[in-house]
């Protein structure tokens, strides 16, 4: 639950120095593109802030953020934020169980009406009666309709929560939708990624957190700070691909020189996210650097736009039968043709012949 | 469903169904056309070795038309060889023929296919400001050879501006890049873009004529 304490006096308390804190604010400021002025604005405004209540919910989702939130970072800056939150309710973290954890959601959501952040991470089903996924006798969608009468705000974490992700891979079996196309009187943020980068809610928490706002978004709802360029145009690989250099195999010399991976399906250029700038595990690394391709985790419908290892410019049509199908239906009907053509003239060839004039 | 979702997929696939369509349909229909029956004594009987050498010869005029020939013929050949060089050295085009043929072979860096695209452009634009302004071609021109030069730099234009992100985001810009792509393939067997497969029988064709009636062309 909140307390009195402030985000500065608990970040104190865990021995977080003034160095490091201003280092993460003007870290903060730079990831979301804001100017050097706003870094003492953003340390005053952390340093003010109540820790705000946070109601977790998890639906039709594979607890992916989760395991990378609490396992690549610890304990780093953006962990201590999370520690400094109130997480009223997280069905992986929280102690409470059953009618317990039930209680402490009611309770948080009571205390803090109209004021908590719903965090949401996974997909909703909607097919036959919304039977596939239900917490406490209720359905995803009552539980989630219910939290979000009260909240300040709903955050989407994860491809599955902002865009359906895999429960909602064709053919959907589910019926699985997602957040923003089911509550549309809430101001609802997109964080995708399969799983997103934890940087990345942390520096969404911290603008909410000095702001009072949501940060700027783009035209899928996710934070521009985070998801305004592609990966392909922040990768360090890029010069290989201007140059013509690619990876034909996995396994090839141009794979072992870290040539571009475009040939082997990389789906960067499509790709909005911070993957090539922010990385994972404390920047150590991301997928491409680590010799795969993007698959476009962050965009939606990523698992039904064609294969991960077909390159972007092959299309996603499969050609073969249609192509030959097309091919021989206009030789016989050019052949037809030609021959009714023949036909006509060799006609006409004999009436002339028969009454010239 | 995207718009490049709907270009790179259905788009694709209906527009490829269609360009090999029309493409076998007009081919065949007049590769198995009736002969025009000349009754006329002929100057030469064997008109093969013209008829060969006439698909060659047009490579390059006459030197007597030099002078009216010159700038077009060159502005041709930077246009078509620019083409040449981004359709078929460019390496996702590469990969996209390649899906279609099973063939594979080396690109060019982009900085030269960025190259060769400006120069075709150029070229176009060129090809079209000398059809609006020469009273001659004004003449022989109808809405078809507008329509054909569009429909040629367009694609071009478009991949350009994708390459640059010009205008608008990547995703979206390629999504149109494709769809003017699959707008060439749709209007390609129909319109005097076929050119393209039919120049060979056309020279061929006419070589013989020429050949048969004893001309030197």
């Amino acid at each position: 639950m909140s307390d009195d304490k402030t985000l500065g006096e608990r970040l104190r308390e865990s021995g977080l120095s003034r160095r490091g804190f201003m280092k993460f604010c003007a870290a903060t400021a730079s990831m979301m593109a804001l100017p050097p002025s706003m870094i003492p604005a953003i340390a005053a405004a952390l340093e003010k802030a109540r820790r705000p209540s946070v109601i977790w919910l998890s639906f039709q989702e594979c607890t992916g953020y989760t395991e990378s939130l609490t396992r690549s970072h610890s304990p780093t800056i953006e962990s201590l934020i999370f520690d400094h939150i109130s997480l009223d309710y997280h069905h992986t973290l929280q102690a409470a169980a059953g009618d317990g954890a039930e209680a402490a959601r009611k309770a948080a959501m009571k205390e803090n009406w109209g004021k908590y952040l719903l965090v949401v991470d996974g997909a909703i089903p909607q097919k036959d009666g919304r039977v596939y996924s239900a917490i406490a006798g209720m359905t995803n969608l009552e539980m989630l309709k219910e939290v979000a009468e009260g909240a300040a705000a709903v955050v989407a974490v994860g491809t599955c929560a902002a865009y359906g992700g895999l429960p909602k891979a064709s053919p959907n079996p589910t019926g699985a939708t997602y957040v923003s196309d089911l509550i549309t009187d809430k101001p609802v943020l997109n964080v995708p990624s399969c799983p997103p980068i934890p940087v990345v809610i942390s520096g969404t928490l911290a603008h909410y957190l000095t702001f009072g706002t949501l940060p700027e978004l783009d035209h899928l709802g996710r934070p521009k700070a985070f998801y305004g360029q592609s990966i392909h145009d922040r990768c360090y690989r890029r010069p290989f691909y201007e140059r013509g250099q690619f990876a034909e195999t996995f396994d090839d010399e141009g794979a072992r020189k870290g040539w571009c991976l475009y040939k082997l399906g990389c789906k960067g250029p499509v790709t909005y996210n911070a993957c090539a700038t922010t990385k994972w595990n404390e920047g150590t690394s991301f997928p491409i650097q680590s010799g795969h391709g993007c698959i476009g985790c962050s965009e939606p419908d990523f698992w039904d736009k064609g294969g991960f290892y077909e390159a972007l410019s092959k299309g996603t049509f499969s050609s073969a039968e249609g192509i030959a199908l097309a091919a021989g239906a206009g030789a016989a009907i050019g052949v037809a043709a030609a021959m009714g053509a023949k036909s006509r003239q060799t006609e006409a060839d004999a009436k002339h012949k028969e009454d010239p004039a | 469903m995207t718009l490049l979702d709907f270009a790179r997929g259905p788009a694709l696939a209906w527009s490829l169904y269609i360009l090999f369509f029309g493409s076998l349909l007009r081919l065949v229909g007049v590769l198995l056309a009736r002969k025009h029956v000349d009754l006329s004594q002929p100057r030469n009987a064997d008109t093969l070795g013209d008829s060969v050498r006439t698909v060659f010869t047009r490579f390059w005029f006459k030197p007597e038309f030099r002078a009216s020939t010159l700038f077009i013929t060159l502005i041709g050949y930077a246009m078509h060889i620019g083409l040449a060089v981004v359709v078929l050295l460019f390496v996702p085009h590469i990969l996209f023929i390649s899906k279609l043929s099973g063939l594979s072979w080396g690109g060019l860096p982009n900085d030269t296919i960025m190259l060769a695209g400006a120069i075709t452009l150029a070229a176009l634009v060129a090809m079209w400001v000398r059809r609006l302004q020469n009273p001659l071609m004004q003449a022989i021109s109808n809405w078809e050879d507008h329509l054909a030069l569009f429909i040629t730099g367009l694609p071009v234009l478009t991949g350009m501006m994708a390459y640059g992100h010009l205008f608008q985001d990547y995703p979206t810009l390629l999504a149109i890049h494709i769809l003017s792509v699959e707008l060439l393939f749709v209007w390609f067997p129909f319109g005097k873009l076929f050119h393209a497969v039919m120049w060979i029988p056309t020279r061929f064709k006419l070589g013989a004529h020429f050949s048969r009636r004893g001309v030197k062309a």
